[in-house]
């Protein structure tokens, strides 16, 4: 027999196996898996460790995931680390950064910071930056957009920093825990997903070790280099909210019936149809009168999509939605329902949201329902800045969404307060208006003149409808013309759509 | 035509502005704080120096606190806060 | 008889504070038929000359679409009540409701009011109309004498709270305790050929209770009630709205009648039975608050 081998070998010039002799080989070890977890190969004693096991260098970037939404504390954590490390010239390349992350700011003035990828800001970095502390601008994406410049390599991670509100030994994470009561829980972590298995490192911080398998995992084992364990990973409150309720705004309620019954009078309600809707707000209470006309026609949607509420997950419980795939659970609710649910499914950004793939799941939608800061007569829509020029608002999957869905309703209301929604020109494009089909305001529904088709079955089924451009004059006879902002010369955001081209810029508030 | 003393209308609900007036020694002057002041500040300056006009007032100290009132409602309490403060009566149209 | 004079609907009435800038300027985007602006209970002492120049300045400026304009002034015998008329028919207000009205001579003490504003703002006499409320005994006594006082007056309502405390009861579920008071406002309202409006429900996330009490008030024979919540206003004018069969029979009276009138004929007859005018004018009611709640809708003529 070996003759053969040694013939076949020498024919071939493959390898021969010979026992220990190649170094990469995991060697057979004979401690238990009890022992083998409190062996720690991937638990370090600090961030500050894990770092240095990284490679970490100036110049890199480093990117979180934004799950824990007011409640994180790991973006804080982790740069004031690195700020004492003495790192310089980072870039940031967050899913997301909110309010919480004012300290960022000092970390942008010490040079620690010098680049930011970002789907949104808010609170008083946004401020800042916003007011030109940056030298470069904020690189605004989507969820989809992100998610495939990761995987395609636009936007390489270095090491990525993940907290976690669960995780074994070896690196499986969840966002929630099976075993007792962890200290917080997010649900979903269909973010940091694409982040784990692109970036070049992938550090875990958590403040739950449970024993392994932490299955079925949102992050598997496979992606993780190290975790550290520290006493906190977030504000448990704000990370989650017990449970979304519905608004009681009765502008709110008035909108979300009329969206309803837009839909309703679509073509796109029927047994089996798709949606997805907005997390709070009139674009979530549509949910609500829609599932009485679900209930009275007897139809069902075959998915939810999205940031997923309970409202969301009652209607799965009844019966109504058969399955839910959620890349963000937003309450308590929906995290048990992710946790417990078969038919409740994570998915990732990628899947979610994909610019290039046509089976992505935003391109499978119906129906989606997406609030707006502002609406132009061309349909364009902003998400991004307010009625002061100042940045305050995400993109998240409004471009994805918009553009995959069969059809797309803007809630808004044609004023707030003494700002109007409907403008000539929104202040910032976002989502353009080629993808938006339907506004539906508290003193108006217009739809694009491109649409046709949703022009004539609404007026069949005697839906009043108005041209845009009216509703943009009976704002303007309400609260008067608006002076022009005092925008300055620097750019200090690039809006990119979901390809990356660039489809608006954010210039500079002179305060 | 000069007021009394001072005079206080509206709220700092959203939608209200609060207004004092009271006499100045020169002129009208305007202090606005606004959650509009860079959108809006010019139509509602317009409307408190119209008022002060209809009142034939001259020398008043105006403090607005506005939280996104429509003209209609800046006009109101304008009105309200100079009537309280002894400018005489409005005359309805 | 003409049907020509369109039916002016009032299945709600949706009440605003009148020192509340907020809800003054969007009042209108909810679908009521009238919006009540409140100069009265619903505003302290202090702020009445606030509330009466917010209206003011409201009526002049928004523009509230097909919604009729109320408003509820303090009553003559308080020292608002002339500044709050003079204010209001000068701006140009649709309805002055009067509250707490007890005999036909307050009615009368109004109109002259709301004359002496017509004639010093330069309105069209009588083009002010007006409203009364009945929130206690006497008034219940005098309901014919009032709704009968002015030719201004186009409605009569009840407002129970006060009517309850002033009758030395309390209000319950069942609503025994308004049942006469109910009762008259209707025969009272209907024999001077004016509307009647019912009282507010202010439970206002109870709308299964909301939709029993308005489904029993239509039964005794109301033109709608006041609501406090703009929530209230769809499942009240979902009461209101008439099933397809009536839709259908007002239908087949609405041809008779047009027939009659090519015809040339004073008499109007349906499956050879004569129509009387009441029925004609209920059938063709039906049909206005049909087109009015989305329930019909005409078909254009070719």
């Amino acid at each position: 027999m070996e003759k053969y081998l040694n013939q076949y070998l020498k024919e071939t010039g493959k390898t021969h196996y010979v026992p220990y002799e190649n170094p990469k080989l995991v060697v057979k070890d004979r401690t238990t898996l009890l022992d083998k977890q409190r062996g720690n190969v991937k638990i370090v004693d600090s961030i500050e460790t894990a770092v240095k096991l990284s490679g970490l260098k100036d110049g890199m970037t480093i990117s979180f995931h934004h799950h824990f939404r007011s409640g994180d504390r790991i973006v804080n954590m982790v740069l004031d680390v690195l700020e004492k490390m003495g790192f310089k010239d980072l870039r940031l390349a967050s899913s997301s950064l909110s309010s919480v992350h004012s300290p960022v700011i000092d970390h942008i003035k010490s040079g620690l910071i010098t680049r930011i990828e970002t789907s949104g800001l808010r609170g008083e970095l946004a401020e800042a930056v916003s007011h030109g502390i940056m030298k470069n601008p904020v690189i605004f994406r989507s969820h989809g957009s992100r998610a495939n410049a990761i995987a395609e390599g636009n936007l390489k991670i270095d090491v990525a920093f993940l907290g976690a509100p669960s995780c074994d030994p070896f690196g499986n994470a969840n966002g929630y825990t099976r075993d007792g009561v962890g200290k917080s829980m997010c649900g979903s972590m269909g973010y940091a997903r694409i982040d784990a298995q692109y970036a070049n490192y992938v550090i875990v911080i958590t403040d739950n070790i449970v024993s392994y398998p932490n299955v079925p995992f949102g992050i598997s084992q496979r992606y993780v280099n190290n975790i550290v364990v520290v006493d906190s990973i977030g504000d448990p409150d704000k990370i989650m909210s017990g449970a979304t309720r519905f608004t009681t705004k009765p502008q709110d309620l008035l909108i979300a019936q009329r969206a309803a019954r837009v839909i309703v009078n679509s073509p796109y309600f029927y047994n089996g149809f798709s949606i997805q809707t907005g997390s709070g707000g009139a674009s979530l209470a549509v949910i609500r009168f829609l599932a009485e006309d679900m209930r009275k026609n007897k139809i069902n949607a075959s998915f939810a999509l999205g940031g997923i509420t309970g409202q969301i997950v009652e209607l799965y419980e009844e019966g109504l939605i058969k399955k839910i795939l959620d890349v963000q659970s937003f309450d308590l609710t929906a995290a048990n329902s992710l946790k417990n649910n078969h038919l409740h499914q994570q998915i990732d950004a990628d899947y979610y949201a994909d610019p290039y793939k046509k089976g992505t799941a935003a391109n499978m939608l119906d129906v989606v329902v997406l609030s707006a800061l502002e609406v132009d007569v061309d349909f364009n829509v902003n998400v991004l800045t307010g009625s002061d020029g100042v940045i305050m608002g995400a993109i998240g999957g409004h471009q994805d969404t918009a553009a995959g869905s069969a059809l797309s309703i803007i809630v808004c209301p044609l004023l707030r307060g003494r700002i109007p929604s409907i403008l000539k020109r929104v202040n910032t494009i976002v989502t353009p208006g080629s993808t938006v089909d339907v506004v539906v305001t508290d003193q108006g529904i217009a739809v694009n003149p491109a649409r046709e088709d949703l022009i004539k079955c609404l007026t069949e089924n005697h839906i009043s409808l108005v041209d845009i451009n009216d509703l943009q004059k009976k704002a303007e006879s309400i609260v008067g013309r608006p002076e022009k902002l005092p925008f300055g010369d620097k750019v200090v955001g690039e809006v990119t759509y979901r390809d990356g081209s660039i489809i608006d810029v954010i210039r500079n508030i002179e305060e | 035509m000069n007021l009394q003393q001072t005079g206080i209308a509206g709220t700092l609900e959203s939608g209200d502005v609060m207004i004092e007036v009271s006499p100045s020694t020169k002129g009208i002057n305007i202090d606005l704080e606004s959650t509009v002041k860079t959108q809006f500040g010019k139509y509602i300056e317009k409307v408190v120096l119209q008022t002060c006009k209809e009142f034939k007032l001259e020398n008043v100290d105006v403090k607005l606190q506005d939280k996104g009132a429509l003209d209609c409602t800046i006009k109101a309490r304008m009105i309200t806060a100079i009537q309280r403060a002894g400018g005489g009566e409005y005359e309805w149209k | 008889m003409n049907g020509n004079k369109p039916i002016k609907l009032r299945r709600t009435m949706l009440f605003c504070p009148g020192n509340n800038p907020g809800m003054l300027s969007n009042a209108y985007i909810y679908g009521a038929d009238s919006l009540m602006f409140d100069l009265e209970d619903s505003v302290s002492m202090k702020e009445k000359d606030a509330a009466r120049n917010l209206v003011y300045q409201a009526l002049k400026t928004i523009d509230y679409g097909p919604c009729e304009l109320v408003v509820r002034v303090n009553p003559l015998s308080s020292e608002y009540g002339k500044a709050d008329i003079e204010a209001m028919v000068a701006g140009g207000v649709d309805v002055i409701r009067l509250p707490k009205t007890e005999c036909a001579q307050d009615i009368k003490d109004t109109e002259a009011e709301i004359e002496k504003a017509e004639i010093k703002f330069n309105v069209p006499l009588g083009t002010t109309k007006m409203m009364a409320a009945i929130e206690g005994a006497l008034g219940i006594v005098n309901a014919y004498e009032i709704a009968t006082a002015s030719s201004r007056l186009i409605a009569i309502a009840l407002g129970a709270e006060d009517y309850c405390a002033n009758i030395k009861t309390t209000r319950s579920l069942e609503g025994s305790e308004l049942f006469l008071a109910r009762a008259t406002i209707v025969v009272a309202a209907r024999a001077a050929g004016i509307d009647c409006i019912d009282t507010v429900y202010s439970d206002i996330y109870n709308e299964e209770q909301l939709i029993k009490e308005a489904q029993a008030i239509k039964q005794l024979g109301f033109d709608g009630k006041s609501v406090i919540n703009p929530r209230q206003i769809e499942p009240i004018h979902k009461v209101f709205t008439p099933t397809q069969q009536e839709i259908e029979k007002a239908l087949k009276i609405k041809m008779a009648l047009e027939d009659a009138e090519k015809r040339g004929s004073g008499v109007v007859s349906l499956n050879g039975k004569m129509v009387d005018k009441p029925v004609m004018l209920r059938a063709l009611r039906c049909i206005e608050m049909a087109k009015a709640s989305c329930a019909y809708f005409e078909k254009e003529e070719e």
